[in-house]
């Protein structure tokens, strides 16, 4: 099992905002450990979600060639509690893009209602870090896929968003080494 | 073009969203890591606000002179070499280096900066 903590996108605009769903079962395992008495999702794992969905967007606008790890939350806040059969509708805008990073207003909503706000400071890795690779590039791309990524994505100018040829060519590389 | 009162507010504003201290700690005086508590990851967060806030591009190296302080040419024995302070001085016009002079130990030098000194740079990169 891999650390999804959205389920799909419905928006993706390149560089500037993006929008991912995540229903609340009560079947996941946090739901009935977190609270004994109230199945509530935590406000960490809901952070962790806007993340994702924040963290999939920044590193996008460079075709997924930066290692992207969340380096701050500067603020989070939440107004109500996220429950099991809640859908969260996490919106991520991006506020500053540069080459150490980015930083980003994250919002979640239930339904129309707003549930939480916390701002995001994604860096990307510089040179202390080469060599290190946070993801085997087919299996990233996989996960894009199952996220719907390139279904809803549009460039700046509203094109449909293509799939970076790094990315094609070692899913290509891993089916010609799999037959 | 913004007056230094408007650059210090816009400042203060960075701060507090950046580092979650009320503005009555955003004085001119305080030092950003002794007084502010900034860690290393919170000058990106405040560099990205700097650089919205006023619509500039802040390059790494102007206001962390980092390169300077690990290049063994300008530092030896954990102190900055003469040589060292005057490449600071002329990378960093805009900070008050006098105190760290006296005694230029690397260690100390993450706590040099001081909201005067942002004001100041942000003043020079804006004209104000």
């Amino acid at each position: 099992m891999r650390w999804f903590w959205i389920d799909r996108f419905v928006e993706f605009e390149s560089g500037r905002r993006a929008v991912a769903t995540k229903n609340i079962g009560l079947v996941e395992e946090q739901m009935d450990g977190y609270g004994p008495w109230l199945p509530l999702m935590p406000a960490s794992l809901i952070i962790e979600g806007l993340a994702q969905t924040g963290g999939l967007l920044v590193g996008e606008h460079n075709a997924f060639q930066e290692r992207v790890v969340l380096a701050k939350i500067g603020k989070a806040s939440f107004h109500r509690p996220a429950l099991a059969g809640d859908t969260l509708t996490y919106t991520v805008v991006v506020e500053n893009i540069q080459p150490d990073g980015a930083i980003c207003q994250g919002t979640s909503h239930i339904g129309d209602e707003l549930h939480g706000e916390v701002d995001l400071v994604f860096a990307h890795l510089d040179d202390r870090f080469h060599g290190v690779e946070m993801f085997d590039p087919a299996d990233f791309l996989r996960m894009l896929r199952l996220l719907r990524l390139f279904e809803v994505g549009r460039t700046d100018g509203g094109e449909p968003l293509k799939i970076p040829e790094h990315l094609l060519r070692a899913e290509q590389e891993e089916y010609a080494a799999s037959d | 073009m913004p007056t230094k009162e408007e650059v210090f507010e816009k400042v203060q504003e960075a701060l507090m969203d950046a580092l979650g201290v009320d503005d009555d700690e955003v004085t001119p005086s305080a030092t950003m890591v002794g007084d502010l508590g900034a860690e290393s990851i919170d000058f990106l967060d405040i560099v990205f606000r700097l650089e919205k806030a006023f619509e500039i591009e802040i390059p790494r190296s102007e206001l962390f002179p980092e390169d300077i302080l690990t290049n063994a040419e300008y530092v030896q024995d954990g102190k900055v070499t003469p040589e060292g302070v005057a490449e600071l001085k002329k990378r960093m016009p805009f900070a008050d280096l006098s105190k760290f002079e006296s005694n230029p130990v690397v260690q100390d030098f993450g706590n040099l900066l001081t909201v005067n000194d942002l004001c100041r740079y942000v003043e020079t990169k804006v004209g104000a």
